[in-house]
């Protein structure tokens, strides 16, 4: 699914941001990726998507190599690429379910309004469905991010901080979403530096966590 | 040019041209801004503008072609000699008219109309029949036989003293100037589409800047730019049509209202469309929306390479 051989990157011409990082994500499995604030999880989560390139080293996603990708072919890659951030941005002016809807629009796939009413239902917004994205909270927003990206039925989910803004209540409410996703035989991968969340996840799903720090990538140990 | 948009073709002209609303698909670009305002303006007003230039373009060429027809269609001939000779050498000169090929029948002007013409120069009181005025000949042209330049010579050479004038001289610098007056008519209008062009692309472009976050979200879950620039373009050629027009049609309504030419006579109140001149103009609003399209087409293409 995602495959990176001794991948280097770093920004604007400075030093690695990551070296040598070596990683297969295997498919229908539930992947964290922690390590402290600054060290790369995003950037790696963007690469995932095509919105970065590597710098050196070999990086493969569904089978495709990054370097060779076109805009198109990266418009394409990202209707199998999920993604959930941190502060998700919607179009402010549509409502809530044409923004959830978009990505079947902007593919030129009919909505089909009943199977939308149910995404909606799902990640509990059915309320809002006619409500316009800046009079979400926080919450919603993470939820409504998540019916989107999850509306072309994508091989790949990716998260990056989702709890970020969230309590714990909430964020367990969203973990739980993601892993109905992994369980229906999604892969998912989510950053995050919370490791009671991580802890919270594993005990109700088997998961992976890799851990990154020094520009490089590890196994995270048994305590976590 | 990339690949991608090479799609974004005559149909999505057509479809800005025709349709206000694109489909759901444009409804990806917020619907409203200052953009949205200064692209009808800039399209109306320059449209406005367009209408005069091409009546301006058209009537100089129309007074062109009649300085040079009805100035070449007739020559002068002056006949000096001495008094006593004056009437055998008009004599001999009509005759030798007469037989001139391609020349119709010579009229000689009677004393009063040389005297009407003479009446700006020395006044309505001066005694003219006292002065030794010659005579004047007016020669109307037939047809392509006739030879200004050998009829010329014979007169030379069996009327001297005759001297014919083809009114060259004073026709060339006017037929010269209705061209040129063309001309800048035709440069005003391409002027006009240029800088519409430009105040179009500059409209498109802070439009395109101001939904940078849009364009991030769109390319985010997936969106070519095709289907991006088409929600732009769309808009954009639309809007482009609409100001267009609705200024081509005020413009249309001010020459309509100009002065008569046959009731003033002047030169300027010639300004205006003449029959099927007056379709010409429906041709700006068409023109407005394809500037608008290529305009927006190139700022998109700009601003999109921009995001990933």
């Amino acid at each position: 699914m995602i495959e990176m051989q001794e991948v280097g990157f770093g920004y604007h011409g400075g030093s690695d941001l990551l070296s040598n990082m070596t990683l297969s994500l295997q498919p229908g499995m539930f992947h964290f990726l922690t390590g402290p604030s600054g060290a790369g999880k995003t950037t790696l989560l963007r690469l995932c998507y095509a919105d970065l390139l590597p710098r050196s080293g070999q990086m493969g996603v569904f089978g495709q190599d990054l370097r060779g990708l076109g805009r198109d072919d990266i418009a394409m890659l990202r209707r199998r690429v999920g993604v959930v951030h941190q502060d998700p941005q919607f179009l402010d002016h549509l409502p809530v379910a044409e923004n959830v809807a978009m990505p079947l629009t902007v593919s030129g796939q009919a909505v089909d309004m009943e199977a939308l009413r149910d995404l909606l239902g799902w990640v509990q917004l059915s309320q809002q469905a006619r409500a316009l994205p800046p009079s979400l909270s926080g919450g919603e927003r993470q939820r409504a991010a998540l019916a989107r990206a999850v509306i072309l039925s994508p091989d790949l989910v990716l998260a990056d901080e989702p709890t970020g803004n969230l309590d714990w209540d909430m964020s367990m409410r969203l973990m739980q979403l993601l892993i109905e996703l992994n369980k229906s035989g999604k892969t998912v991968l989510v950053a995050t530096h919370d490791l009671n969340l991580i802890r919270a996840t594993k005990a109700q799903v088997a998961a992976r966590v890799l851990r990154i720090a020094g520009g490089t990538l590890h196994l995270a140990g048994a305590d976590l | 040019m990339r690949r991608d948009f090479r799609a974004l073709n005559l149909r999505a002209f057509w479809q800005g041209l025709l349709r206000s609303d694109g489909g759901k698909g444009d409804r990806i670009v917020p619907p409203t801004g200052y953009t949205a305002q200064l692209t009808l303006f800039a399209a109306g007003a320059m449209a406005f503008l367009a209408v005069f230039a091409l009546a301006l373009a058209l009537a100089t060429g129309r007074l062109a072609d009649r300085w040079s027809s009805q100035l070449a269609q007739s020559v002068t001939v002056r006949v000096s000699a001495p008094a006593a000779e004056q009437d055998a050498r008009t004599q001999a000169v009509m005759q030798i008219l007469q037989t001139t090929p391609g020349a119709g029948t010579p009229h000689l002007m009677p004393e009063d109309e040389v005297a009407q013409l003479l009446a700006p120069w020395f006044g309505p009181d001066m005694p003219v029949d006292a002065l030794p005025v010659p005579s004047l000949i007016d020669l109307p042209i037939d047809n392509g036989e006739f030879d200004s330049d050998g009829l010329r010579l014979r007169l030379e050479a069996e009327a001297p003293g005759a001297v014919l004038d083809d009114h060259t001289q004073w026709r060339r610098p006017l037929v010269s100037a209705a061209n040129r007056l063309r001309v800048l008519g035709v440069i005003s209008l391409l002027l006009i589409a240029a800088a519409s062009a430009a105040m179009i692309t500059l409209a498109a472009k802070a439009a395109l800047a101001a939904n940078g976050q849009v364009i991030r979200v769109l390319r985010l879950i997936g969106a070519r730019d095709i289907t991006i620039a088409t929600a732009f373009v769309r808009r954009f050629t639309h809007r482009a049509a609409i100001g267009g027009a609705v200024g081509t049609l005020f413009g249309m309504a001010a020459v309509a209202v100009l002065p008569d030419m046959d009731a003033a006579g002047g030169f300027l109140t010639g300004l205006g469309f003449q029959g099927w001149g007056w379709l010409l103009p429906l041709l700006i609003p068409v023109t407005a929306a394809g500037v608008g399209f290529f305009a927006t087409r190139w700022a998109a293409l700009k601003m999109l390479g921009a995001v990933r």
